[in-house]
């Protein structure tokens, strides 16, 4: 469970989150939808303990977070810059479990596992600039779930992938949550992504001082397919709703 | 220049193919990255795709550029060699001898020893290798003191700020003036002559691993953070590969001033061998075919030297591409 109590965030004096408060429980995927400037990477960077000068109380499974939390893993929108481009594929993936203390060859092993999982099975001995946008998030992805985290965050992980990649690596965030289970913290600016993949969508006020300005529950079915989900009444209306909340009208 | 590796230039030219390689490359792109995988996309197209993609032929008009290129440059040196060789003929002076002698000479001098010593004289063996034992002891404890102590201040902002202006004050001051200093502490000989090289040759390795280190990516540093990377983890998987370019940039300047340096301070007197006191001695003697000799042997040090560092960067750094951040 994650908890956040009248979080605040600033910039020297430049106050981007105010009074926030929101609790998210385990196994859901959250989305945090905003305009550009509202502060969403701000609070994924705050929750992942990365800016730790924060008012207001944050807690995961009970524990103020100071510091980056043990099983939280981060996704970040900028892969080129997010990867390693001197390690290989293979040795971006096994990065983590070093601190497992697995012997190499397990750490090997573990890290093909979880290539395979997110569909890259040939590129392990590759460097990340060799491969494709997508490709390359996969990797970022792979590397954020090698660990088995229990709080994932995604920072508009897809916002520079073309539109048809996107579509596959959302349905492969769906099909990674369905079967691990971890709670995610998925941040957006696009409306649609977050009705398509979110149990629950979170809309945050233009800043400074964001606030929460809609929660919506989003009750589709849970398994949703690009086309047809798309096409729902439900999920129109729901789009329409966050829509106009972002749009503050 | 050539890349240091068949894939990365394998893959950098089907980049530029990926749109248009039709049908061939989209069923292996399926094959691949399983079902899941668009193979649309076109901007995007280059998912999977392999070297071996890439026709050989297009590989072919670079080397020939590059072999083209190597002859041209060869050439240049070699027409200038030729009209050094004619001038000094013509005009035999003793102050200018023709490069043919200077070669023969050098020969003679150094490298016409026996098999089992590699060629190389007793001279080559008293003058050459003690000087390049000290240049590469200079140059090695510069290189390892200047990329430790410019990580420390690199990652530091206070560490940096308090000592920029010291480290912008030593590398204006001209190493061969530190000599003298060097002379009085250590009195003539090899620590006095590698202390001059450390000392001249660390500043640009530490300034330029500093300004490296500090540069490493904001974002990176936050995955390292997030990955809970120790220390000696960040160090070798983060600064150290994104500064390497830096580094090197360093080490280059630091190498020709470690030559500079062991030549230098081998003028002085009170040493007994070594490059730099050929030239002297030699000069004493008026023998200024061995002076040219000498000049000779230092500049096909220099390149030579200079040619495996380079050849050691690209191994290194081109593995990681440095990338455009």
């Amino acid at each position: 469970m994650l908890r956040l109590d009248t979080v605040g965030q600033h910039y020297g004096d430049h106050q981007v989150l105010h009074d926030l408060t929101l609790t998210v429980p385990d196994g859901q995927l959250l989305c945090v939808v905003g305009p550009s400037g509202c502060g969403k990477s701000t609070l994924l960077r705050t929750v992942a303990g990365l800016l730790p000068a924060y008012d207001g109380t944050i807690t995961l499974d009970g524990t103020p977070v100071r510091g980056v939390p043990d099983n939280l893993a981060v996704v970040f929108q900028d892969y080129a810059r997010s990867l390693y481009p001197w390690l290989t594929v293979r040795e971006n993936v096994a990065l983590p479990l070093r601190r497992r203390g697995l012997p190499r060859a397990e750490r090997r092993a573990e890290a093909d596992r979880i290539l395979a999982r997110v569909g890259l099975t040939d590129t392990a001995r590759r460097h990340p600039w060799q491969l494709s946008g997508g490709m390359q998030q996969r990797v970022a992805i792979a590397r954020a779930l090698v660990c088995r985290p229990s709080l994932l965050l995604m920072d508009e992980p897809f916002g520079s992938l073309d539109a048809q990649t996107r579509e596959d690596l959302e349905d492969l965030l769906l099909e990674v949550h369905r079967t691990d289970g971890a709670t995610i913290v998925f941040v957006t600016h696009d409306i649609d992504e977050s009705v398509y993949l979110g149990d629950r969508v979170v809309v945050l006020s233009p800043g400074p001082g964001s606030k929460v300005v809609l929660d919506l529950p989003v009750e589709l079915p849970g398994t949703r397919d690009q086309i047809t989900t798309r096409g729902l009444a439900e999920f129109v209306a729901l789009r329409s709703e966050v829509g106009r909340a972002v749009r503050n009208r | 220049m050539k890349r240091p590796r068949g894939a990365a230039s394998g893959s950098a030219g089907s980049d530029g193919l990926a749109g248009s390689a039709g049908p061939a490359e989209h069923v292996g792109l399926s094959e691949r990255s399983g079902s899941s995988e668009p193979s649309g996309s076109p901007g995007r197209t280059s998912e999977a795709v392999r070297p071996s993609f890439v026709p050989s032929l297009l590989r072919r008009p670079l080397a020939s550029a590059s072999v083209r290129h190597a002859l041209l440059r060869w050439t240049v040196l070699a027409l200038a060699v030729a009209v050094w060789q004619l001038a000094a003929r013509a005009h035999g002076s003793v102050y200018f001898p023709p490069p043919a002698e200077i070669a023969r000479h050098v020969r003679d001098l150094w490298f016409s020893g026996p098999v089992r010593h590699v060629f190389l004289t007793e001279a080559a063996v008293a003058d050459v290798l003690p000087s390049l034992g000290r240049m590469a002891a200079g140059f090695a404890l510069a290189a390892v003191a200047g990329i430790a102590l410019g990580v420390a201040v690199g990652r530091s902002r206070r560490a940096y700020a308090l000592c920029n202006p010291v480290l912008q004050f030593a590398r204006a001051v001209p190493p061969p003036a530190l000599v003298p200093l060097f002379v009085v502490i250590f009195d003539f000989g090899t620590p006095m002559q590698i202390a001059s090289i450390v000392f001249s040759a660390v500043w640009p390795v530490l300034i330029n691993t500093a300004e490296g280190a500090r540069d490493t990516d904001p974002l990176r540093l936050e995955v390292a953070a997030v990955l809970h990377l120790t220390p000696a983890e960040r160090l070798r998987f983060l600064i150290l590969p994104s500064a390497l370019p830096r580094i090197f940039a360093g080490l280059r300047l630091s190498l020709s001033l470690s030559l500079i340096l062991m030549v230098f301070s081998e003028l002085l007197p009170g040493t007994a061998n070594g490059i730099g006191f050929t030239l002297t001695d030699a000069q004493s003697r008026s023998d200024l075919l061995t002076v040219w000799a000498a000049l000779v042997l230092l500049g096909a040090l220099g390149y030579l030297l200079n040619t495996g560092l380079l050849t050691v960067e690209k191994r290194l750094v081109g593995r990681g591409r440095t990338t455009t951040v």
